[in-house]
């Protein structure tokens, strides 16, 4: 068949459709449908699963992330509540120094301090949530500089009482980019603010991010010497001490590869050298794969879905050129009196299927491309469309069309032309 | 392409047998005839004598049982469904008595159906759809459809269709059968004209007056040919 006939064949079919315009179109909401919600419900499935990745790599997905826990098993009872009570938990400078050391997969390592202490800049004062962390921490956790510098190495070893904000922590001590250069006083301590850095707020799944409620950070050596390892609570008339040495140590691993094996050894370790279990270890990477472990199981439900929608379709297309066969027997008797072979007329209905499911199909994706946006539009809530999203609903429209127009057009094939004559 | 002594159509003992049930039913009882080129035959007889029968097979929309048909010398026996659509399409005109034209397409491209068979490009189809309306006195009604014609307009749309291909035999199945008495004669002028142009055409009536437009009448009986009358 030259190029030529091919097309005027299309051109045929799509006139013989338009012959029956209400029905071509009601024959073809099966596939559009099918097609759409297969085009949308992709992009939905897309845009959660790459937020949730999103969120999980801010979180570095070659980190281990170690953070103290208070013990649940703490024995109040038999404690006597007394006075000075203190409790003592979680993760160790000797932690620190023996995962530094020790672990060659470990490329980077930063601790982390938390501390609540009252502060001032000019007239303005409040609680900030201080972090005390060396230089690794930034190279860890990779977050723009909006103004100044991040903490130095030698800041630590030259003892500087230096401070980074965070942009929340700016926002709150109404800081400024003309800030930096001035002092600011943390728990009656003066620091010299020396840049202004970005942080994020998100959470992924069960995890936070590292620097989420994070105002300030110093230099760890400066903030055990300051303020020391215990903290003082006053509760309801009583006073609670607690002391921890480190809240987090936060682990940058050489490789992917390495990072489970690495994190099992970790926790063997910890468990040697912690009476009680005190900290929690959480692998990023692991949450990675339970979120895709998830995407996929989505995937599979979601394409089970749009599989049935579609095939709903073109079971709808079939019956109705089923239908058409028989309405058009008389015609078909004709065509074969005048010279038409069986093939010929396979083709004249396999493309007039074909013609309704592929324009089912671009109505389709029209559709499920919009309905995405209206969702992210109202909703917020990301889409992602992808070219497998468009390419592959449209090569299933024409698949379907083949598929459930064959069929009908070799029932019309089959049609004995002296027979067909007589039909009324 | 004429076969021995210039018969364009030659059944040879031709024999068609159709089974319903049990029984067995002798369409065509072993007929021997040949229509020579350019003849008129008006083939007679009452229904189920086996007068349509023979048009199919004439017409290559059925094969014979036993005997051998040959079409402008060629055996048709042997051919499979493509060859005989083949046949169909370059050597035959169809005229039927309900016109069987296809309703949803205009007169143009009614006229044209053959032509889209045979690769025809649009624009030469068109001319000669054109050319042959006019023949037949309905170039005003190219784009007309069929349903908005009266019944001899369907007829002469319907014999333009079977001259588009420009075949040497024209088959004719009762054409004046659903029309009026004054339509019927005019339709018949034309075949007249058709057969003076050097058709060859075989017709199907039971009407006496319109049979004695062929030049030749073939009386069937029980699947047999029970007389001839040649002029």
């Amino acid at each position: 068949m030259n190029q030529n006939r091919f097309f005027r064949n299309i051109a045929l079919g799509i006139e013989n459709l338009l012959l029956h315009k209400l029905r071509s179109v009601l024959t073809m909401l099966g596939v559009v449908f099918g097609v759409g919600s297969v085009v949308a419900m992709l992009s939905v499935g897309e845009g959660a699963s790459q937020e949730a990745m999103d969120q999980i790599r801010k979180l570095g997905s070659t980190n281990i992330i170690l953070t103290s826990v208070k013990p649940v098993d703490e024995d109040d009872r038999t404690a006597p509540r007394s006075f000075m009570s203190m409790s003592m938990y979680g993760l160790t400078y000797d932690d620190y120094e023996r995962l530094r050391v020790s672990y060659p997969a470990v490329r980077q390592i930063a601790p982390v301090k938390l501390l609540r202490k009252e502060s001032r800049l000019g007239s303005r004062s409040m609680e900030l949530r201080v972090v005390g962390t060396s230089d690794a921490w930034f190279d860890l956790v990779q977050r723009e500089l909006v103004a100044g510098r991040r903490l130095r190495a030698s800041d630590e070893d030259q003892f500087n009482p230096v401070a980074v904000l965070t942009e929340f922590g700016a926002r709150r001590l109404l800081a400024t980019q003309s800030t930096i250069g001035q002092r600011v006083r943390i728990g009656g301590q003066a620091f010299e603010i020396v840049g202004i850095i970005k942080s994020e707020s998100g959470q992924a799944g069960e995890m936070q991010v590292p620097d989420r409620d994070v105002d300030v950070y110093i230099p760890l050596r400066i903030a055990r010497d300051y303020f020391g390892d215990t903290t003082t609570r006053i509760q309801a008339g009583s006073m609670s001490r607690e002391r921890v040495e480190l809240h987090q140590i936060i682990a940058q691993i050489d490789e992917m590869g390495n990072v489970e094996p690495t994190a099992a050894a970790i926790e063997q370790m910890l468990q040697r050298f912690h009476r009680r279990k005190s900290y929690e270890i959480s692998v990023p990477l692991s949450l990675l794969r339970q979120a895709e472990a998830t995407q996929r199981t989505f995937n599979i439900v979601l394409g089970s879905i749009a599989g049935i929608s579609l095939l709903v379709g073109g079971i709808g297309i079939m019956n109705i050129m089923l239908a058409s066969v028989t309405e058009r027997t008389r015609e078909i008797g004709i065509r074969r009196a005048i010279g038409a072979k069986r093939g010929q007329i396979i083709t004249q209905f396999l493309i007039e299927t074909i013609v309704l499911s592929t324009i089912g199909g671009l109505v389709g994706i029209a559709l499920g491309v919009l309905t995405p946006m209206l969702i992210t539009y109202f909703s917020g809530m990301p889409t992602v469309l992808t070219p497998l999203s468009i390419v592959l609903p449209m090569v299933i429209s024409f698949v379907v069309g083949i598929v459930f127009g064959l069929y009908p057009a070799a029932n019309a094939a089959r049609v004995d032309p002296i027979i067909a004559l007589r039909h009324e | 392409m004429t076969g021995p002594n210039g018969d364009i159509v030659r059944l040879d003992a031709a024999r068609k047998i159709y089974r319903m049930g049990n029984q067995q039913v002798n369409a065509l009882d072993g007929v021997t005839v040949a229509f020579t080129r350019g003849s008129f035959w008006a083939i007679m007889g009452a229904s189920g004598s086996g007068k349509s029968t023979m048009m199919n097979i004439i017409g290559c929309l059925d094969r014979l049982s036993d005997g051998h048909y040959r079409l402008e010398g060629q055996d048709v026996g042997t051919l499979d469904d493509d060859q005989l659509s083949e046949r169909r399409l370059r050597h035959i005109g169809f005229i039927f008595q309900s016109f069987n034209l296809i309703p949803q397409l205009t007169v143009q491209r009614n006229i044209e159906l053959p032509l889209y068979y045979l690769g025809w490009q649009p624009e030469p189809s068109a001319a000669r759809a054109t050319e042959l309306a006019r023949r037949v006195g309905l170039e005003d009604r190219l784009h007309h459809r069929p349903t908005e014609l009266s019944g001899g307009q369907m007829q002469r749309v319907a014999i333009a269709r079977a001259l588009a291909n420009d075949p040497h035999l024209l088959l004719a199945d009762e054409p004046t059968g659903n029309l009026d008495s004054a339509t019927g004669e005019q339709i018949m002028k034309l075949l007249d004209a058709l057969h003076r142009e050097g058709k060859t055409i075989i017709m199907v009536t039971h009407e006496p007056h319109i049979a004695v437009h062929a030049r030749s009448r073939l009386y069937m009986k029980d699947g047999r040919i029970d007389r001839i009358d040649e002029s």
